[in-house]
């Protein structure tokens, strides 16, 4: 049964199709990768559904439920949680009210705070960042800025979480740690749909692979369909 | 041991204010005349450059819209004065500036920053233009006179503004909202996405602030006994308490008041001295105030006080 | 039909002189990114000087644009390369930097306006220049009217030509577009956006030129003329200078019919149209 569905979903910049007519789905419980090379409308097209931008034309359907042209507050109280490519964390603020932030404002019912502040606590010590809850997030390292942005979206108690870029710039270790996360995070029942370049991590996580290409989606299936794939190779696999 | 000096910490700030509060109930009492008008008016500053901060702080958004508000509640207090009581004036001038900032809110803080601050700029002018002609085409007047009153009412409702508005911007401060809005300051992208609703958030916080300058015009305008238009949206008053934020410095809740204080004294002996030079020194002292001051007095201080106590309360 | 035809002279007069400011108001925040809200200031400088210029030493108005443009540039490009370059360099990011150089804009216009006071005193100053009457079609024209239109005119489409066609005006559109990239294709990025800057600020000193001839001048008339400027940059579409001379006759045309009806009623309807424009099209004109 699919949670995140997408039927003809462009996008246009100027002249330029940035997404063209891409049908998707991602369905409950699913780990789904979404590889291309750079350029090819993949963080476009979570931008299409988080509702940073509008889709024009196509439709997005979330839980059955048409969400194309909400805001993305809107967007984000239904269950639809993101991180970004460039990690937007709270940066003057204490880790700790960062995610604080997402237990008060991001589910539709009204959180109390001192509920809050319980989960907030209890999703700082999920991605192991409970040492650091009074520090300012800016003076946090790359790696932990990522698990934060994590945290704040878990916060928001999604039922589908976008991974933008999670492992970019991270070490084999890290890396590793985050695959880690998103296993562990997708045992707690939250539908992952991750953007990577990292191919190790996509092939050993996923369950299925999108391909992206110049706005269009040149191939889908699993892992294994996708590192044979005549089209996928010849497009971009070179690693 | 540890449980009184943690009991004495939290009361010392409020015992403070309190204090303060009382000096400033007891002072008509005490040295009336041209001491009372001092103070009114450097309080008349401090609402501006608080309200000011109130919302602009925050958020990021450089609002350049306080004199309109003000001059609202100016033509307010103007047009009411003579048939109602001073209460319901005020509250309908804060009223009044609340409906306008809603306007301006909505039209504008769905856009960029960028929109809003070209937009406020030119309000007080435009609001200016507007009364002057909606005067002279339809009620045959330039200016408007108003009824005195006393100095002492002038000062109480002025203070009580001032101390409704600090409430204000405690429970606000201490609130999730608060927070949002400086989420909303810090990437407003990011809070959108953490489900607060970024617009709504703040296009209410500019109302609000919209309230206190509002009805501080309305009592100012008592003051003044004539305005016109000229007198009311006057684009000084915006400026002024955007100056005096940044001259107190906006990191700490005692910086504008410290900035306003400071420099509305200031201001009083500048004009009286110097006043060929008053608006140069003015764009001079704001100029070395954003060049080198960016925390402003405020933070001067606590890179001062972090000195003197040394690494003792470095985790605070 | 005369006065249909007054109202299309004095339309196309008023949009030439919108258009120039703005373009100078667009250079600046189009490519230096700096929202220079003092911009009306260098207007009035213009102006003043050349009033100085005639009545003191009786120098031709026409030919002090030739004072009124270097010295405007001059100050513009100091600025910039002191305070704005500065500012650029201390600023934690670009929104930081836009709001710090919309403060010391501020903090210029009470400084430069209070130098002009202190200089040329309260007065509202005039001059007469080629105030001679002349026959367009049975329309009666100052002749000072129809120089100014025509100076607005081509110094506009000069410097839009300038923009569009030159190499300089390339390295110019490229900085705005990317000024890190243009800087590493080996455009000296800090002396392109002083020079833009100085541009904008010269051609708000020769509007003020122009202005000198047509309207009375005094200390304080620079902050209407930064409000049309916003309006119209904004109109035209933010940082995008042809925008800004089409939008610069747009609104030109506009004050011009409002101003038959009623003069006292033209800021007000500025003021509308930026208001549709922030409700319907908030990109412009020619914004993408």
């Amino acid at each position: 049964m699919p949670i995140l569905e997408g039927k003809g979903v462009t996008k246009h910049f100027g002249g330029l199709a940035a997404v063209s007519g891409v049908d998707f789905h991602v369905d409950q419980g699913e780990v789904v990768g979404l590889i291309g090379p750079n350029g090819a409308g993949k963080t476009t097209l979570f931008n299409l559904i988080s509702g940073a931008l509008v889709p024009k034309p196509g439709t997005i359907r979330f839980k059955a439920e048409n969400i194309t042209g909400l805001k993305p507050h809107r967007i984000c109280k239904r269950g639809v949680a993101r991180t970004f490519q460039s990690v937007k964390i709270f940066a003057n603020m204490p880790v700790l009210n960062n995610v604080l932030l997402g237990a008060l404002f991001g589910t539709s019912n009204n959180t109390s705070s001192t509920d809050a502040a319980r989960e907030a606590t209890e999703l700082l010590e999920f991605v192991g960042l409970s040492a650091a809850k009074a520090i300012p997030a800016k003076d946090l390292t790359l790696a932990n800025q990522k698990r934060l942005e994590v945290a704040r979206a878990l916060a928001t108690k999604p039922d589908l979480l976008l991974l933008d870029e999670l492992m970019a710039g991270l070490n084999p270790t890290e890396v590793a740690q985050a695959m880690e996360l998103i296993i562990r995070i997708r045992d707690r029942g939250i539908t992952v749909f991750m953007i990577e370049h990292v191919m190790k991590a996509i092939m050993s996580v996923c369950d299925r692979i999108m391909v992206l290409h110049h706005g269009k989606k040149i191939a889908e299936g699993t892992p294994q369909e996708i590192a044979t794939s005549k089209t996928v190779i010849e497009v971009y696999l070179g690693e | 041991m540890n449980a009184t000096r943690v009991d004495l910490e939290k009361v010392r700030i409020p015992a403070l204010l309190l204090i303060i509060l009382l000096l400033l109930i007891a002072l008509p009492f005490g040295r009336p005349g041209y001491t009372v008008v001092l103070v009114y008016t450097i309080v008349m500053y401090i609402i501006l450059t608080m309200s000011w901060v109130l919302f602009s702080a925050p958020t990021g958004y450089l609002s350049l819209a306080p004199a309109a508000f003000f001059g609202v509640g100016i033509y307010t207090s103007a047009i009411l004065g003579m048939t109602f009581p001073l209460s319901v004036v005020i509250c309908v001038a804060g009223l009044a500036s609340a409906c306008l900032a809603l306007l301006v809110g909505a039209l504008t803080l769905r856009l960029r920053g960028i929109y809003f601050a070209f937009f406020t700029f030119g309000l007080v002018e435009l609001i200016k233009h507007f009364v002057l002609w909606y005067e002279l085409t339809f009620t045959g007047t330039r200016g408007r006179f108003l009824i005195p009153v006393d100095n002492n009412t002038i000062y109480y409702v002025t203070l009580a503004i001032l101390v409704a508005l600090l409430l204000t911007t405690y429970l606000i401060r201490r609130s999730k909202y608060g927070l949002a809005l400086q989420s909303i300051g810090e990437d407003e992208e990011a809070a959108a996405h953490t489900g607060i609703h970024v617009t709504l958030l703040k296009v209410i916080t500019f109302a609000i602030s919209a309230v206190f300058m509002g009805a501080a015009g309305a009592i100012w305008a008592i003051r003044l006994t004539y305005i016109d238009p000229y007198i009311a949206f006057d684009i000084n008053n915006s400026f002024m308490p955007v100056l005096m934020a940044i001259f107190g410095g906006m990191g700490q809740l005692y910086g504008p008041i410290l900035g306003a204080a400071v420099f509305s004294y200031l201001r009083e002996i500048l004009i009286t001295r110097f006043s060929y030079y008053y608006m140069l020194l003015i764009g001079i002292i704001l100029l070395v105030a954003i060049l080198y001051l960016p925390n402003g007095l405020a933070g001067l201080i606590q890179t001062w006080r972090k000195k003197a106590w040394g690494g003792q309360h470095a985790n605070t | 039909m005369i006065t249909f035809l007054n109202v299309v002279i004095a339309g196309l007069l008023l949009g030439g002189l919108y258009a120039l400011i703005a373009m100078g108001l667009s250079m600046q925040y189009g490519v230096a990114r700096v929202a220079n809200f003092s911009h009306g200031e260098f207007i009035m400088l213009g102006g003043l000087t050349t009033w100085t210029l005639y009545t003191a030493f009786g120098v031709n108005p026409l030919v002090s644009l030739a004072v009124c443009g270097p010295l405007t540039f001059i100050l513009g490009y100091i600025i910039h390369r002191t305070l704005f370059k500065r500012l650029f360099v201390s600023s934690a990011s670009p929104d930081i930097f836009e709001s710090n150089s919309v403060l010391a804009s501020f903090a210029l216009l009470f400084i430069i306006q209070n130098i002009a006071s202190i200089a040329w005193g309260p007065e509202i100053r005039g001059y007469s220049y080629l105030r001679v009457p002349v026959n367009l079609a049975g329309a009666v024209f100052g002749a000072n009217r129809l120089v100014t239109l025509g100076f607005a005119v081509v110094i506009g489409l000069a410097f839009y030509l300038f923009v569009t066609r030159t190499r300089m005006g390339k390295a110019i559109r490229a900085a705005a577009q990317d000024p890190a990239t243009a800087g590493l294709m080996g455009v000296n990025i800090d002396l392109v956006l002083a020079l833009c800057f100085g541009f904008g600020a010269a051609l708000a000193g020769i509007a003020g030129m122009l202005i000198s001839l047509c309207y009375p001048v005094h200390v304080i008339m620079g902050q209407e003329y930064t409000i049309i400027a916003l309006i119209v940059v904004v109109l035209g579409g933010l940082g995008s200078i042809p925008g800004s001379f089409i939008g610069g006759f747009v609104l030109g045309i506009i004050g011009s019919v409002v101003t038959h009806i009623d003069p006292g009623l033209s800021l007000v309807a500025y003021y509308l149209i930026f208001v549709l424009l922030l409700l319907v099209r908030p990109t412009g004109i020619m914004g993408r």
